[in-house]
C-alpha cells in the first residue's frame, strides 16, 4: 500500500477516470475517440482491481491476475475493432457514429 | 513523499483524461491517452506491482497507442477538427457523468473497508506459478482460454481488414 494514502482516495480517482470515460462515450462521435474512452473505463476497473487486491487481501494474487487478464482482453478488442474500423472506412469512407447506418434497415 | 507523487500522479492522470474526452484535433487526443496510461503505469509502481506496470507500459503504451496512432494517420488528416455533439448533449452527459461520480463517491467514502497493514512486493514468480498451476485456485483454464481467445482474435482481425480482396479472388476464382 502506498504511504499515507487510504483506499478512499484512491477510488475516489477511478471514479472519477471511469465516469470521464463514460462522459467521452456518451459527447464523441467519432468511432476512434469512442474506442479510446472505452479503453479509459476499462483502466479504471483494472486499478480498482489491484487497489482492493492490494490493501483488503495482500496475501492473495488474484486481482493482480484478472487485471492482467483484462489488459489482455483489452488488447485483443482493440485490434479487432481498428479492422472492423478501416473496413468500413473501404466501404463508406466515414468512421462517424452517425453514418454506419447499413446494417440497419 | 509518496503522497506527494501519488497526488502529482492523480492530477496528471484526470487532467489528461479530460483534455482527451474534450480535444478537438483527433491525434493530441490520442497523445493525452497516452499520458493517461502511462501515469496509471506510474499509480501501479507505486503500490509494488512492477509486472503489471511492466505489462501496463508495453501493452497499452507500446501497442494499442502505436496501433491508434497508425489507425488514426490511415483514415484522418492531421489538422481535421473533430465533429462534436452540440450544446445540449454536453450539457446532459455532463450532468449524467456528475450524478454517476456523486453517486459513487457516497457509496464509497459510507463503506468502510477492513484495510489491512502491509508492505510486502509481489514477485513476477508467483504469478507465473499462480497462473499455471493446476490444482486449488489455478489460473491455468482461463490462461489457456485467453491464449485461444488471442489467436480468434488475430485470425478475425486480418480476414476483417482483408476481406475485400480475399472475396475478389474467390470470386474470380468460382
Amino acid at each position: 500500500m502506498i504511504l499515507g494514502v487510504s483506499i478512499y482516495e484512491i477510488l475516489s480517482l477511478t471514479t472519477i477516470l471511469f465516469f470521464i470515460g463514460i462522459y467521452g462515450f456518451f459527447t464523441r462521435k467519432n468511432l476512434i475517440s469512442v474506442l479510446m474512452s472505452i479503453e479509459l473505463i476499462l483502466n479504471a476497473t483494472v486499478i480498482n482491481f489491484v487497489v482492493i487486491n492490494k490493501y483488503m487481501f495482500p496475501e492473495k494474487l488474484e486481482g493482480a491476475i484478472f487485471g492482467i487478464f483484462i489488459i489482455a482482453v483489452a488488447a485483443a478488442e482493440t485490434a479487432l475493432a481498428i479492422a472492423i474500423i478501416i473496413n468500413l472506412y473501404r466501404q463508406i469512407t466515414s468512421v462517424e457514429v452517425d453514418d454506419t447506418t447499413t446494417l440497419k434497415y | 513523499m509518496e503522497q506527494i507523487i501519488f497526488y502529482i500522479l492523480a492530477v496528471v492522470i484526470i487532467g489528461m483524461a479530460f483534455a482527451s474526452v474534450t480535444s478537438k484535433k483527433m491525434l493530441r487526443s490520442v497523445i493525452y491517452l497516452l499520458f493517461v496510461l502511462m501515469g496509471i503505469a506510474g499509480l501501479y509502481f507505486l503500490l509494488d506491482y512492477n509486472f503489471l506496470a511492466a505489462v501496463q507500459l508495453t501493452v497499452y503504451a507500446g501497442g494499442v497507442i502505436v496501433l491508434v496512432i497508425f489507425s488514426v494517420f490511415l483514415i484522418h488528416h492531421l489538422e481535421m477538427e473533430l465533429e462534436m455533439a452540440n450544446l445540449r448533449k454536453k450539457i446532459i452527459a455532463a450532468l449524467i457523468s456528475i450524478g454517476g461520480i456523486a453517486t459513487f463517491l457516497w457509496v464509497i467514502w459510507n463503506h468502510h473497508f477492513n484495510v489491512v497493514e502491509n508492505y510486502n512486493a509481489i514477485e513476477v514468480r508467483d504469478i507465473g506459478l499462480k497462473l499455471l498451476s493446476t490444482g486449488d485456485g489455478g489460473f491455468i483454464l482461463p490462461f489457456e482460454v485467453i491464449s485461444i481467445l488471442l489467436l480468434a482474435a488475430m485470425i478475425g482481425a486480418i480476414i476483417v481488414a482483408k476481406s475485400n480482396k480475399l472475396t475478389d479472388k474467390n470470386e474470380a476464382q468460382s
